[in-house]
């Protein structure tokens, strides 16, 4: 289904990397703020949905960052991954949370912990099952 | 050197032997036989200090939090197994490198032994009930791909499924009788629970204990009624049958009987199943073995009869008996390793396994031909060989059995008897006999092919002449181990002549007299086994699986119609009824209601936004419409959602309420155009669904506000949420941290979901499919 309207192209072409953007910051700002890896992947699917609105599923497949198997599966690696890391470190709970804080100096403090990577690990999964199906019912047309 | 690390040492080479075996194809057997023979050779090592009344115990740390631990004892009983796995593991790679050479994809394979050969060791060497459990089950699993590692033929995979499928179940029901066993110890650890067998005795979980564990080591070692997956397994290359199916991993389950004797030796029900089943077994397995004409068909019936020896001698519970397990144990293993690898040499070199097809072969391989003798002479139990004193013992100690002595002596006696036509029939059909005309000239056996079953049979042989080496060094800490309190029996070949000497000669001239009229005993076996064995085990098996098989496809045929709207109207009733019936046992606390008043005139203009939208939905006379009005509605809820600050649902929801607009759009398209094609009974009928469903919904909410539960669990986690998981947004803690297993069952069920939508709308169908 291709809307043949050049405001429709231009304004995906200009919301896709701003989508973008945003569905990360609404991934790193879940843990404290209305956020998080499933809203985040659910924006960065409809990012590149709204591209094969605009230009057509089979222009949107080509574009680099659509490779959803790839998302999907690296996802689900991440989060078993998040939940292995702590049993590598010696705590011998799967799955508990192991924070760490790097400082930024003057500015603030980067908070990284493995739930943060199993959240980037719901991203991708989201993000990557959004493309698959969408662009694929889009394809039919 | 800690028995951790050998175990890991085994593993890690488990997953190295494929790349060996790659790059060193001509040497590989060899070079993969070096750190098994070097970890039996620290077992040897530890021989004096085991028998010095000493054990090794290890224990590591591995689930602490629910009290699970990896631990390893290394006692007589476990110090004679590992001896058994690694020495024989060794010569068995030896063999296989030389044996596997005509194969594909050799390379796997040794991959799969080596693991096995650990897992095996892992089995023997654990004190802990599910560390044990684990390796037994390891074992299974490594069993199945050797087996079925000629997969192109169906018979093997079917064999293969078979033994998985068999031992699988017997896997789960051992799992189940650990648990109960641990129910009034509180421990997995076989040592605490050794220290204290009254406890079981007391406890009403003992029965179903029992017999689950039974079930679990029955199926494992092929006990009757379920030996008949054994001989199937014959489909595996010989260098498989020889290290799992005649050493090692069908003694698993002896492993585990004498493992336990200590725990359950009080117990008359113990004593009474292990002593018939093990009988019948030992009856069976030699009968079948008379009239089988494939050798190794033959040697897998010889093997359950022996297993069947090994778990009637323990439950046969006399000190004669408990020597005899240990012995016979030892002679079985090297003489039936021994045969399985002489039986691969022949088929090897003359193409065949068919008794009918071959001999006089001591003309072309005259070194096969003594080696495979002797252990056929143990086998039948004949002296110089170890197997002349373990069949001795086991005489003795059915003479010596209380209460059921003639039965298990006549049983006994029948069972040597046709083993001794078997290894008769063996020695003299294959290497004498007919003069057959071989399309090529068989040649003997290269070295590595034979270096296995020379040693095997040698030592066989030394053991036979000086039975005393093994005596205090292996045979006293495994009595320890196994039925503490019980003496050794000084063993030798002359006892003078006695009533057991008379059964041995009477055993072994009915043998040859069997075998003198080798043809009318053919036919008679042959006779009764077409006129009362019609049904085979193995088939009712498979008639059974396909069964099961066939019965599931109806149910699922039920079940799974297809039809997504009957799938909703199953959902939707099955739920309302459920939790109806749970709301009508909460008494009913009327709620108040509160003043219309007080409530903000927004949620008015809200809900009404909702109902009008639902009300659209189901008046629609396009598709279209219905999807925006249905987006309509989860928008009114969202908003609702924002105003009790539930903002990340509310996000969530309008992002899914936009995408299922457009995906609608989408679909709308190809379906056909909006008719009323439903008709006025159906329209009622989902009227009628919609009702109970959204009326229970509503009780439901309306009730749990009156309710007031001691601990909200939401208390715990607004509490809990910043302190125990640096974070202060609930909803993404309990997601991410709290709840996360739930959370990755979730995205893997929306990955496979994803997945599963794309095979259906790419796969396209062939017009009549």
């Amino acid at each position: 289904m291709i809307m043949r309207s050049e405001i429709l192209k231009i304004a995906a072409l200009h919301l896709k990397p701003l989508l973008l953007v945003l569905s990360l910051i609404v991934l790193y700002r879940g843990h404290n703020e209305p956020g998080g890896g499933f809203v985040g992947g659910l924006l960065a699917g409809t990012a590149f949905v709204l591209h094969g609105m605009a230009f057509g599923a089979e222009c949107t497949k080509k574009l680099p960052l659509v490779k959803p198997f790839l998302l999907i599966g690296l996802g689900l690696m991440f989060s078993l991954l998040s939940g292995f890391i702590v049993v590598l470190f010696g705590n011998d709970m799967f799955m508990q949370g192991l924070w760490i804080n790097i400082p930024i100096p003057g500015i603030t403090e980067l908070k990284l912990g493995t739930p943060l990577l199993f959240d980037i690990g719901v991203y991708l999964v989201v993000a990557g099952m959004l493309m698959l199906v969408m662009l694929s019912i889009m394809e039919e047309d | 050197m800690k028995l951790l690390y050998l175990l890991i040492s085994l593993y890690v080479l488990a997953f190295a032997a494929p790349f060996i075996n790659q790059y060193l194809r001509r040497f590989s057997g060899w070079i993969l036989s070096i750190i098994p023979l070097l970890v039996f050779a620290f077992f040897i090592t530890k021989i004096s200090y085991i028998s010095a009344g000493e054990i090794v115990t290890e224990k590591y740390a591995w689930i602490s939090f629910i009290g699970l631990n990896l631990s390893f004892t290394l006692d007589g009983l476990s110090l004679l197994f590992a001896l058994l796995v690694t020495g024989i593991g060794g010569l068995i790679l030896i063999y296989a490198g030389y044996y596997m050479r005509t194969y594909e994809k050799t390379s796997r394979f040794f991959g799969y032994l080596v693991f096995f050969m650990a897992s095996m060791l892992g089995l023997v060497l654990s004190s802990n009930l599910i560390g044990l459990f684990v390796f037994w089950e390891l074992t299974s699993i490594s069993s199945f791909l050797l087996i079925g590692f000629k997969h192109e033929k169906p018979e093997a995979r079917d064999a293969a499924l078979q033994a998985l499928l068999i031992t699988g179940l017997g896997g789960l029901a051992l799992l189940a009788g650990f648990v109960l066993l641990s129910i009034p110890y509180g421990t997995f650890e076989i040592a605490e629970m050794i220290a204290n067998p009254s406890l079981l005795s007391e406890s009403r979980i003992f029965i179903p204990a029992l017999a689950l564990i039974l079930i679990g080591a029955f199926t494992k070692s092929a006990i009757f009624p379920f030996h008949f997956w054994l001989p199937g397994a014959m489909q595996a290359p010989s260098p498989v049958s020889a290290f799992l199916h005649s050493a090692t991993m069908v003694k698993a389950g002896i492993f585990l009987l004498a493992r336990l004797n200590p725990l359950m030796d009080w117990s008359e029900l113990w004593f009474y199943s292990l002593s018939i089943f093990g009988a019948a077994t030992m009856f069976v397995g030699a009968w079948f073995s008379i009239a089988q004409t494939d050798i190794k068909k033959i040697l897998a019936y010889t093997t359950v009869s022996a297993l069947g020896t090994l778990v009637l001698l323990i439950g046969t519970n006399t000190t004669y008996s408990m020597n005899a397990f240990l012995i016979f144990l030892l002679v079985h293993a090297f003489y039936k390793a021994t045969l399985f690898m002489m039986a691969g040499n022949i088929e090897k070199k003359t193409g065949t396994r068919e008794m009918g097809f071959l001999g006089n072969l001591h003309v072309y391989m005259p070194v096969a031909t003594i080696i495979m003798l002797l252990a056929l002479l143990s086998m039948s139990g004949l002296p110089p060989m170890l197997g002349f004193i373990g069949k001795e013992l086991i005489y003795e100690a059915s003479v010596n059995a209380p209460g059921a002595a003639p039965f298990i002596l006549v049983m006994g006696f029948f069972a040597n008897t046709f083993m001794v036509f078997v290894s008769a029939r063996m020695a003299f059909d294959i290497f004498w006999g007919d003069k057959i005309r071989y399309s090529r000239k068989p040649t003997e056996p290269d070295v590595s092919l034979l270096t296995g079953p020379g040693l095997l049979v040698l030592l066989s042989l030394f053991l036979g002449l000086y039975p005393n080496v093994i005596e205090n060094s292996l045979v006293t800490p495994a009595l320890k181990a196994i039925s503490p309190g019980t003496e050794t029996i000084s063993l030798k070949i002359w006892h003078g002549f006695n009533l057991v000497l008379m059964l041995s000669a009477i055993t072994i001239l009915l043998g040859v007299i069997l075998f003198v009229y080798k043809d009318k005993t053919l036919q008679f076996a042959n006779f009764i086994n077409l006129k009362y064995f019609r049904a085979r085990f193995s088939k009712t098996f498979f008639s059974l699986i396909a069964g099961f098989l066939n019965f599931t496809k109806k149910k699922t045929a039920f079940i799974q119609h297809g039809y997504h709207r009957f799938y909703l109207m199953t959902i939707f009733l099955a739920a309302s009824a459920l939790v109806w019936y749970m709301i009508a046992r909460v008494p009913f606390t009327p709620v108040q209601i509160e003043d219309l008043r007080t409530i903000p005139l927004f949620y008015f203009g809200v809900t009404a936004l909702i109902v009008i939208a639902a009300m659209a939905t189901i008046l629609a006379k396009s598709r279209l419409i219905a999807f925006i009005s249905v987006g309509l509605v989860g928008f009114g809820i969202a908003i609702i959602f924002i105003t009790f600050s539930g903002v990340d649902l509310a996000i969530t929801m309008i992002m899914v309420e936009t995408l299922m607009v457009i995906l609608g759009a989408m679909v709308v398209y190809h379906l056909p155009k909006y008719l009323d094609f439903s008709e006025t009974r159906s329209r009622i009928r989902d009227a009628i669904i919609a009702i109970v469903f959204g009326s229970f919904m509503t009780t439901l909410v309306i009730k749990t506000g009156s309710l007031s539960p001691h601990d909200k669990i939401s208390d715990f986690f607004s509490l809990n949420s910043y302190p125990l998981a640096y974070g202060k947004n609930i909803v993404n803690v309990i997601l991410v941290d709290f709840r996360s297993l739930d959370t990755m069952g979730e995205i893997t069920v929306l990955a496979l979901a994803a997945i599963g939508i794309y095979a259906l709308l790419k796969v396209k169908l062939k017009p009549g499919e």
